[in-house]
């Protein structure tokens, strides 16, 4: 009921229109919904969590444990709103939770009427049996009651924002400690006000955030707070992101975050109209209402005369026995046994300081006796408390509670005093098995309301004071944060950077489709005319094998090694040796890692002297680098060598294929292309298009390659040039899915499909890499150990078989075998012809050459030949060529 | 020990439930014991239940530093699987999930052991293979596991995003149908309330401060509570590990990290399995509350806090809203950090230590609680006979040595 | 998040560095003057401290130096 005093948030000359579970509705700008609910003579707005008892508006503030609605519809819908702390707009749509089939008339509240036989706890000691009768049976029931508001279904269509701040101060709390606390610190830099409300006026020099919810305190003074940037205004309004997550680092934090009158327990103590008494004079003073007009105020007595002076009636009693009524108070019995009648019950039970920044990041409380709440340890190495937060809050010494039924210490969780005293006689005396027992404290206030009278009911119970008992860990959020703030940008396309090579528009003009590699987009396979991927792979692969082919290896990692030390140091990342590489030669190379286990391969090229460049695979290239530089820096910082990533810096366009040279003959100038003067694992210097290039003889394919690299700017016209000059060989791009089939064919190993962290090189035939004359490289000495030795380990083979294999198939000896002897890492239906082939990691596979085994996989068995692992020119005489 | 049922529950709503007795004795440390373990959590009590029921062995005492369970068995996302790729984890947690299955009637107390299903996501083709490789294996051991393409994954989690416009698509993922979720905090009492019954001491705000030696042996335990003379010790202490070990006089092959998990506000049930995966980083579930229950990222260096950063939290939501993005206006409740071991090759240390009367059972990482009652068997049999249980005999300390290596860290669903 | 003091570059946000675990645990010089038991100390075991460590970071994402740094591993402070 609207009164004509107080209302100092509310505009009274405009009225705005909302609907509440289909009802339409009057209110004021600067209402909340909650006030104007009650200005509509609304006390039940939601139902209990477990029993589903009625339940109205408790508090006017972030506390409100009771008040839960679901605000918007469709997409925009968020359940669990408090409904004190929703700022009231034209045409807001809100429905209450949890009941069914409405809120005055739920089925669900059977379960309170029955509420003596779900006792804390119950669901441990009952629903007994096997994990399927649970499983299948009695969880499906319980999961139906479980819950408060329902999830959207569709996507949020809202944008979140993120922004870092620094200050010299930042206040959390814009009351009057706060502004006065943010005033005295202007001298002393910048300074950042945060308040959850709307009513802070702003103050000059101080950069003040409304409408924010600092929710979290971590280390080295970093503050997390959220923006509510536009959830008060009608849809039609907004612009922008709907919130803006704000990381503050503060040199000083200085909390002036209040404190939270506390409930009283009695029997009935939760029903509608029973308010804390602070909220009672809030929605009078700040929204001009009255919550009742015959109120019994229980507790502190303060604010009685300012509610009569508003037209109540006021009855003023020390306690009160027990509350009666169905869906709103109607009258109560005081502490003499005499019955009252009435339309609300304000409470005053002593006031707990809002510590929860404070103690999130270590610092301790104590309990007063005097004041019975916790107040904080003041810590000067950590946050400044003033104010209330600090323990600076009225000497209210609640009444005692009492036993009783449904004398509710979670409102939320329907947790009564009953159950705290049923937990401590099972033995649940340790505040945190009290909590997780009974689930006080556990609800979406996360104990505002109810932690201080559950952990003084256990202290009473154990004979001691609430200090001996303590409190359970406050752990962030202060309140709920949105899932979709949190994540800001950092969603959907924008989990992970997406990288792309110069030539990416090109392949995606020609169609071409992509498969995600590190964070690169390579192309997979160009279709043609409709062809599926294994015909497209096919044609591909007859290109290269019988002409030529073109493939994109721009995302190939690259580090330019460099100094007079360049040779030693690749001797001790990699396996094997680098001194006497000539300049203007190549060499593969296989690195290990300190385990003795492949980490990285590829081939490194001598450019200089004292100047390599060092080809990583895709994936690895960042943490190769990171290797190379931890050891250079931690281990062996006395070389003198430099190291780079040139990866970005260089584009490279493989050609490769019989004709290869053919096509290059067409385009490039300055080098002499003959086997003679440029053999295979050799560069040379050459240009295309006018533009520099630097040509490599590296051959990934087993045929006659050139990896031709360029400056990226320039990469573009070099392969269009390359395709132009092809043209007429029938020069084809290729992706990486043929790239792997024709390296299969010639056992050349993938990292991450041949290796998984446990493979050797032995294991990959690679021991011609490991050089035996180095005294020392990284994973050396861990080959020498026993379990490198066995020469029963996995060892690489070739398979064929009459049809193909699924990748990770496992390999058995006989087909009803279940003993796994290793598995598929790679396989293919095929390159140019129809002949399946795969690769495998079997024990002991050199020795079993020529023997069969059996491929499990699907569901399905197949057997399959073991071969020698490389299919393809043996000799090795085509990439010579 | 007086048994629950709905009988018992039935007749104490008649009394107002003042017949419950406690649901485990609060003991008071003895001078001796044949076995002390140390460490009160699942692991630790699920060894004291087995050896007191299984080895004859009674004259034991748990001692827990805090309030039993409050470490990592409370700590955790209550995700239980045993889709492990290397046959000695498989057999190893899979033994685990079998004790799970009847771990409610074997304790009478419900540890609501919910077999809803694990979904392992695969969003690049050397996820599918690496899958595929996993799902092939388990099924030669034994282990229940299916292989679901896009169309599948998305008929078993309808919420889920399977769209090809995503980052990184999802391509398919390995199913685990008698993968699931546990009530976390009902084992540790369930635990505690059948060891206790069958003897064996619990003693809670009892820290550990020094191990007394005599030469290659342990033989008493310094407490805050007092010096304990012990015939055998078994530390499961988790995180702590080192901190023991250190007392002991020996090192071990972990690091201890903070891993962090969040729940939501609970909400009507929209989420009906457990979904993980590893590329884009996020396991989600939702709990019988109605919380969606997800586990973050640890960070990455050493810490026994029991606090994570913040970059952790913020990088998972838009893990989840990548996969969810109908989960998007839904709010964080509660986060919290735990301490776990981490080990070289993600995989547990079970057995023998260079002390000959004690035993250690560590390094579990980010998993321990999918193992809790598999965890504790194997280790009651280990101190008991003085060997290692078959199951436990390949995850001894000497494998750094030999490099016998179980590396599990593709199963992990967080990236070490 | 941590601060860290980056010595070449300042204060700036941990989300800029990588953790490199414990410091002063050189590689030995000649590995295989090592047993393998002790090659597996060094490769795997660790003291874990709880208190202060003496420990490694990288600047990743700003001036790619490694330094090390003392941190109380129970409060997260760096010693001064």
């Amino acid at each position: 009921m609207r009164v004509a005093l107080g209302g100092t948030r509310i505009d009274r000359s405009r009225t705005i229109h909302f609907r509440f579970d289909g009802r339409t509705l009057a209110g004021h700008p600067g209402d909340t919904l909650a006030s104007a609910l009650l200005a509509n003579g609304i006390h039940l707005v939601g139902r209990s969590f477990k029993y589903h008892r009625p339940r109205g508006i408790l508090s006017a503030g972030a506390e409100e444990p009771n008040a839960l609605v679901t605000i918007g519809e469709g997409a925009f819908a968020e359940p669990n709103s408090r409904a004190t702390m929703v700022e009231l707009y034209d045409g807001l749509v809100a429905r209450s939770q949890n009941a069914w089939p409405s809120l005055g008339h739920d089925l669900g509240a059977v379960t309170g009427i029955a509420s003596r036989l779900f006792p804390a706890g119950f669901y441990y000691k009952t629903f007994l049996g096997s994990s399927r009768t649970w499983t299948g049976l009695y969880e499906p029931l319980i999961r139906r009651m479980a819950g408060l508001g329902p999830a959207p279904t569709a996507a949020d269509p809202d944008a979140y924002d993120k922004v870092h701040a620094h200050c010299e101060t930042l206040v959390v709390g814009g009351g009057a400690a706060g502004r006065a606390a943010a005033l005295e610190a202007l001298g002393q830099g910048r300074v950042i006000l945060i308040d959850e409300g709307v009513a802070t006026p702003p103050l000059d020099g101080v950069r003040l955030l409304n409408r924010t919810t600092a929710f979290g305190c971590y280390d080295d003074n970093l503050v997390m707070a959220v923006e509510r940037v536009n959830d008060h205004l009608p849809p039609g309004e907004r612009r922008g992101p709907r919130q803006r997550l704000w990381q503050i680092r503060a040199k000083r934090i200085v909390l002036a975050t209040g404190a939270h009158q506390q409930p009283l327990v009695f029997p009935n103590n939760d029903l509608p109209a029973i308010m804390i008494a602070s909220a009672g004079l809030t929605y009078l003073r700040d929204f001009g209402l009255l919550v009742g007009r015959r109120i019994v105020m229980v507790g502190s007595s303060d604010a009685a005369d300012e509610l009569r002076a508003a037209g109540a009636q006021v009855i003023e009693v020390a306690a009160i026995a027990a509350a009666h009524g169905r869906k709103r108070v109607a009258s109560v019995t005081d502490g003499q046994g005499t019955r009252h009648r009435c339309d609300a019950v304000l409470m005053a039970g002593g006031w707990q300081p809002a510590v929860h920044l404070h103690s999130q990041i270590g610092g301790r409380l104590s309990f007063d006796p005097a004041r019975h709440c916790f107040v904080p340890v003041v810590d000067p190495s950590r946050a400044r408390l003033i104010g209330a937060c600090a323990g600076d809050v009225p000497v209210d010494r609640p009444s005692a509670p009492v036993a009783g039924p449904n004398a509710f210490v979670d409102f939320q969780n329907d947790v009564t005093l009953a159950d705290i005293d049923l937990a401590t006689r099972e033995g649940f005396v340790s505040v945190e098995h009290l909590k997780r027992y009974t689930t006080t404290g556990m609800a979406t206030d996360q104990g505002k309301l109810s932690n201080l009278n559950a952990i003084t009911r256990l202290a009473h119970n154990l004979g001691g004071a609430p200090g001996s008992v303590g409190t359970t860990t406050f752990r962030p959020p202060y309140t709920p944060v949105t899932f979709g703030a949190l994540a800001a940008h950092d969603r959907d396309q924008f989990i992970d950077p997406t990288r792309t090579t110069p030539m990416h528009d090109w392949h995606v003009g020609q169609g071409a489709v992509f498969e995600d590699v590190g964070q690169w987009k390579r192309p997979r396979y160009f279709p043609r005319d409709g062809e599926d991927m294994r015909a497209a792979v096919r044609r591909e692969c007859r290109a290269v094998r019988r002409g030529v082919g073109v493939l994109d290896a721009s995302t190939l990692g690259k580090i330019d090694v460099r100094g007079p030390d360049a040779a030693s140091f690749l001797n001790l990342i990699y396996a094997n040796g680098w001194s006497k590489l000539p300049v203007g030669r190549c060499r593969y190379g296989v690195m290990l890692g300190e385990d003795g286990m492949v980490f990285d391969d590829g081939v490194s090229a001598r450019i200089a002297e004292h100047q390599f460049l060092t080809f990583t695979t895709t994936g690895n290239a960042a943490r190769v680098l990171d290797h190379m530089e931890d050891y250079h820096q931690t281990e062996w910082p006395h070389l003198k060598v430099w190291l780079n990533s040139v990866t970005e810096h260089w584009a490279a366009a493989v050609v490769t294929g019989p004709l290869a040279r053919d096509v290059l003959r067409e385009v490039v100038s300055d080098v002499d292309l003959s086997a003679a003067a440029f053999p295979h694992l050799s560069w040379r210097e050459g240009r295309i298009a006018g533009h520099k290039v630097r040509l490599y003889r590296i051959s990934f394919t087993g045929e006659l390659s050139f990896e031709v690299h360029c400056d990226s700017r320039f990469a573009r016209p070099i392969w269009e040039a390359l395709l132009a000059a092809g043209e007429r060989f029938g020069i084809t791009p290729y992706g990486t899915e043929a790239m792997h089939v024709l390296r299969a064919e010639k056992a050349y190993v993938i990292i991450g499909q041949e290796t998984d962290g446990t493979v050797a090189p032995d294991d990959l035939g690679l021991s011609w890499v490991v050089s035996k004359s180095k005294p020392d490289f990284i994973g050396k000495r861990s080959l020498a150990r026993p379990e490198l030795q066995r020469p029963d380990r996995k060892q690489l083979v070739g398979l064929t078989m009459d049809a193909f294999v699924d990748e990770g198939a496992q390999l058995t000896a006989g087909a009803a075998d279940t003993v796994m002897l290793g598995h598929v890492t790679s396989s293919y239906p095929g390159a140019v012809d129809e002949k399946p082939f795969a690769l495998a990691l079997v024990t002991g596979g050199r020795q079993r050459i020529g023997t069969s085994l059996y491929a499990h996989f699907g569901g399905r068995s197949l057997r399959c030949n073991v071969t020698d692992p490389v299919f393809y020119d043996p000799e090795g005489v085509r990439l010579h060529g | 020990m007086r048994r629950y049922s709905v009988l018992a529950l039935l007749r104490e709503s008649l009394t107002g439930h003042r017949g419950w007795e406690r649901a485990w004795e609060d003991a008071t440390p003895k001078s001796e014991y044949d076995v002390v373990i140390i460490g009160g959590g699942g692991h630790g009590l699920a060894t004291a239940y087995y050896l007191a029921g299984q080895h004859g062995i009674t004259n034991i005492a748990v001692l827990e530093k805090g309030w039993i369970g409050g470490g990592n068995t409370g700590r955790n996302t209550t995700i239980v699987r045993s889709n492990y790729l290397w046959d000695e984890s498989a057999r190893l947690y899979d033994h685990a999930v079998k004790l799970w299955e009847g771990l409610t009637d074997d304790l009478n107390y419900n540890v609501m052991f919910s077999q809803r299903g694990v979904l392992n996501l695969a969003h690049t083709l050397g996820d599918v293979r690496e899958g595929q490789r996993r799902v092939n294996a388990l099924q030669l051991n034994g282990v229940d596991s299916e292989w679901l393409d896009t169309a599948a994954v998305k008929r078993f989690c309808p919420p889920l995003d399977v769209g090809a416009h995503a980052r990184y698509p999802v391509l398919g993922g390995t199913l685990q149908r008698r993968a699931g979720t546990a009530r976390h905090d009902a084992v540790a009492w369930g635990y505690a309330r059948a060891a206790s019954a069958r003897g064996v001491d619990i003693i809670q705000n009892c820290e550990v401060t020094g191990l007394v030696r005599d030469g290659a042996r342990v033989t008493a335990i310094d407490t805050s509570r007092g010096r304990i003379r012990a015939g055998k010790v078994g530390m499961a202490v988790a995180g702590h590990s080192s901190v023991l070990a250190d007392m002991a006089g020996f090192r071990l092959p972990v690091e201890s990290h903070t891993l962090q998990a969040l729940v939501s506000e609970p909400i009507k049930p929209v989420l009906d399995c457990v979904v993980m995966s590893n590329a884009v980083h996020v396991y989600v579930s939702q709990s019988d509350k109605g919380e969606l229950v997800i586990g973050a990222g640890i960070d990455e260096y050493l810490s026994y806090a029991q606090r994570g950063s913040f970059p952790v939290i913020e990088h998972q939501m838009g893990a989840l809203l990548a996969l969810f993005p109908s989960f998007s206006r839904l709010r964080m409740l509660r986060s919290w950090g735990g301490t776990v071991d981490i080990s070289p090759d993600a995989s547990p240390i079970i057995g023998r230590t260079p002390i000959d009367n004690l035993y250690i059972n560590c390094g579990w990482g980010t998993g321990g609680f999918k193992a809790t009652p598999g965890s504790g068997h194997v280790f009651a049999h280990t101190i008991a006979r003085g060997e290692p249980h078959p199951l436990a005999a390949p995850f001894a300390l000497d494998r750094f040595t030999s490099g016998r290596l179980i590396d599990e860290h593709g199963a992990a669903a967080v990236a070490h | 998040m941590l601060t860290i003091v980056c010595p070449h570059c300042g204060a700036r946000d941990q989300t800029e560095f990588r953790a490199g675990g414990e410091a002063d645990r050189p590689r030995p010089a000649d590995p295989f003057a090592l047993t393998d038991a002790e090659w597996a100390d060094f490769l795997f075991m660790r003291g874990n401290v709880m208190g202060l460590q003496r420990e490694l970071w990288v600047h990743a994402a700003g001036c790619g130096k490694w330094f090390s740094l003392t941190r109380d591993t129970r409060t997260h402070r760096f010693a001064p």
